[in-house]
């Protein structure tokens, strides 16, 4: 599953991000495999998204967030 | 005496960077730009222990030193270039306890320099209420660094900071990490070819194309002993780096802070809850907008008319006191008549940028941005765009400048364009006067229909850079990658320090900016009003008095004749006539369109002008509005002034383009003069249409 599939309030594990899709600039302010992110609010029609990775709280498109693979933590825990 | 210590500020948005360079140099700090670039550059002077002086620059905030905009450019262009005279000797990293971890990614970058760092740990007060606790000298061994733990807002620690400058040969310049391990083929050979210079210096300019000294990018791929490498490659091996600079940061941390996460508050997450909430949060936006507009008019017109009144007797006393002649006209009519004219617009300018820094500097900004994406877009537009819209209300300048954070340039070029629209202090004047003159005084539930103008007049505006940006979103064919990444920091109390500071700052530059074309123009203007060619002019006493020579004239009648007569044929009057055939289907005369001619320059210097034109053309004492308000249309009679010259005068400037400054900017921002002119010609077509349109329906 991808970030944009992610509930408000749920949990998720980065699992890999697509580089050509991706910034820099949002790499640099923690999104990166193995981190933890946390969706904790959106806007109306789900975008843009308020994210909590990895201690930083940040805001991205839809569009940007179909990119970065994740687990959600409970699934992980299985 | 020792040489001043250059000192380099340098740190992520939103870790209170401007708080630290506040604490340091206090008042002794200026704002300038960085030669050919409109990048604001801030310097001020701190005095050290024992005497020393330090030079300290504080540069634009930035993630990281690979840059993505025009500002954070200008830190690694300075920190590249060791022969700069502003190159710091020592670079004092600003990071925020909250966020240490994302802050040090820049800060192990800046150690790759080789340069002498201090690592400056910020709102140390909130450590407690966060449940942070930090292993100092841990930390200071493992990133081979010195650590000063400040408090801005308690004041704390900014001695220790400064003991620290003080002592800066003291510091390490050895890197933290060895980031070159992540492709160690491919920089042992960069190594080999660039014996002498910094390898993470080479690493900057392949992947930036920057310059530092001779080197560039060029020569780097001409030297044929080394092969680079595909953009793509090079994409992925900045996202090793990044990666390995975090696992690096992750371990340092691991042992050296210490999060109890049992004793850590969130009100981020409160507050978000309700202020980025679907529909309250909206609400609430909306509320704060209205509030702010309503405290603008109602907080400042006590200042405004004590600046009114002391303007007026200044004038008046300099007529009575200097002796009778042209300069004195010249001071009490053109110039004191014109600055008065935008000083009375300090109160609400400032108050403007007063409420502008305190949503900026509390945080709440970011969550405007986040709430008017989504609709932002729709009409080719960032949610980033509301920042610009909003200061645009203030001025377009510092508002085109704000576009930089728009990631996306179709985006970023559709704000630029439209937000001239939305109505900047320089069109109040304007509107404040004609609307006295030509709208009714009534109410309407319990509004007054001028106020319900005015606030009309702020909706067009916004309503036009909205409708036009719909437009050019179907018209430019711009490819451009759309990405948007914003950061909501948390929210913070204002310091009254970096607000005020803000608030002078912006008003100065605002007020000595028009002044200044404001004194021009009003000398410029006295003279070509005050002088004319040929006869006509020349001997203007004698034709009106032989015009008049059978009419029963009193003195002061034909003198009036005379003035209005001389006036008619000086420069200024042949120019203005020689246009009015354009401007009278809009319902002007010459005068009006004299000075819409001289508001290309800006727009708040209508007023100035009208009140220069008439007091030349008259002798005696008036205020502006009652001139104005006197003065007859010569085709139609009746006022000139009217409802319906006044409605397309208002309606004119609301959408035509005239401000240079305004498209000075727009050709520095968009590097071409192609859009700043298709901004003049196309607002102001649309605004002489909408005019015509208008006086014709209505009169």
């Amino acid at each position: 599953m991808t970030l944009a599939d992610l509930k408000r309030g749920q949990q998720g594990i980065i699992k890999d991000v697509s580089s050509i899709h991706i910034p820099l600039k949002l790499l640099e302010m923690g999104c990166l495999p193995g981190n933890l992110v946390e969706l904790v609010q959106v806007a109306p029609f789900a975008d843009p998204m308020y994210l909590n990775i990895n201690g930083s709280h940040l805001a991205i498109r839809k569009e940007t967030a179909i990119h970065i693979l994740i687990e959600t933590v409970d699934e992980q825990a299985d | 005496m020792s040489k001043q210590i250059n000192v380099a500020l340098i740190g992520n948005p939103n870790t209170g960077k401007t708080s630290v360079f506040n604490a340091l140099t206090g008042l002794n700090q200026k704002v300038g730009n960085y030669p050919g670039i409109t990048v604001e550059k801030k310097e001020g002077i701190c005095k050290l222990p024992r005497g020393v002086k330090a030079h300290i620059i504080d540069l634009p905030g930035t993630y990281s030193l690979n840059a993505s905009s025009l500002d954070e450019n200008v830190v690694i262009e300075l920190l590249l270039n060791k022969n700069d005279k502003d190159f710091p000797d020592v670079a004092v990293v600003i990071s925020d306890v909250e966020n240490l971890k994302r802050n040090l990614l820049l800060f192990t970058q800046i150690k790759d320099l080789e340069i002498p760092t201090i690592l400056v740990i910020n709102m140390s007060d909130r450590m407690a209420y966060k449940g942070i606790s930090l292993d100092i000298e841990y930390l200071e061994r493992k990133l081979q660094t010195k650590i000063a733990l400040i408090s801005t807002r308690k004041n704390k620690g900014i001695d220790d900071l400064k003991e620290l400058i003080t002592n800066y040969k003291d510091l390490s310049t050895t890197p933290c990490l060895n980031a070159s391990s992540i492709d160690k083929n491919y920089f042992d050979n960069l190594r080999k070819a660039f014996p002498n210079q910094l390898l993470y210096k080479l690493w900057l300019v392949i992947t930036q194309d920057v310059n530092f000294g001779k080197t560039n990018r060029k020569t780097i791929d001409d030297v044929s002993s080394f092969k680079t490498k595909s953009k793509t490659d090079l994409k992925r091996l900045q996202q090793k780096e990044t990666i390995k600079r975090y696992q690096f940061i992750n371990d340092t941390l691991k042992k050296g802070q210490t999060i109890d996460l049992a004793s850590a508050k969130d009100l981020r997450i409160k507050l978000d809850r309700i202020l980025t909430h679907k529909v309250w949060g909206y609400l609430i936006f909306g509320v704060i907008l209205l509030t702010i507009f309503q405290a603008i008019y109602d907080w400042s017109s006590v200042p405004m008319d004590f600046i009114d009144s002391a303007f007026a007797s200044l004038s008046e006393w300099t007529k009575s006191t200097l002796p009778d002649g042209a300069f004195t006209d010249l001071l009490a009519e053109g110039i004191i008549a014109g600055l008065g004219g935008i000083v009375i617009f300090i109160p609400q300018i400032a108050f403007l940028f007063l409420f502008i820094a305190i949503l900026e500097e509390s945080g709440y900004m970011s969550r405007v941005v986040f709430l008017m994406d989504r609709i932002m877009r729709r009409f080719g537009l960032s949610g980033k765009s509301v920042v610009p819209l909003i200061s645009g209300t203030a001025c377009a300048i510092p508002a085109i400048m704000a576009t930089r954070n728009i990631e996306s340039w179709k985006e970023r070029l559709i704000t630029i364009l439209v937000t001239p629209f939305t109505t900047c202090s320089a069109r109040l004047p304007v509107y404040l006067i004609i609307i006295s003159l030509v709208i009714p005084e009534g109410r309407f539930l319990g509004l007054s229909y001028q106020a319900l103008t005015l606030m009309l007049l702020y909706l067009i505006g916004f309503g036009a850079a909205v409708g036009s940006a719909y437009i050019l979103n179907k018209v430019l064919k711009i490819r451009s990658k759309t990405f948007f990444v914003v950061e909501m920091p948390n929210y913070k109390l204002p310091l009254f320090k970096n607000v005020a500071l803000t608030v002078i700052e912006k008003t100065k530059a605002f007020v000595f900016g028009a002044g200044k074309i404001i004194l021009a123009i009003s000398i410029v203007l006295w003279f070509l009003a005050s002088y004319g060619p040929g006869e006509q002019f020349n001997n203007a006493e004698r034709i009106v008095t032989e015009q008049y020579a059978n009419v029963n004239l009193n003195e002061e009648e034909l003198s009036q004749k005379i003035a209005s007569h001389k006036l008619e044929h000086s420069f200024i009057g042949v120019t203005g006539r020689a246009i009015e055939p354009v401007i009278r289907p809009l319902g002007y005369d010459w005068k009006i369109g004299i000075a819409i001619v001289s508001s290309f320059a800006a727009r708040e210097v209508f007023v100035g002008t009208l009140a220069t034109i008439y007091s030349v053309g008259s002798d005696e004492e008036e205020t502006i509005k009652n001139r104005m308000a006197g003065e007859v249309n010569p085709i139609l009679g009746g006022p000139l002034f009217n409802f319906a010259s006044g409605i397309s005068l208002l309606l004119f400037y609301a959408f035509a383009m005239q401000c240079m400054s305004t498209l000075a900017i727009v050709k520095k921002e968009t590097n071409s003069w192609k859009w700043p002119m298709y901004q003049l010609v196309i607002m102001s077509g649309f605004a002489y249409l909408v005019a015509l349109i208008a006086f014709q329906i209505l009169k």
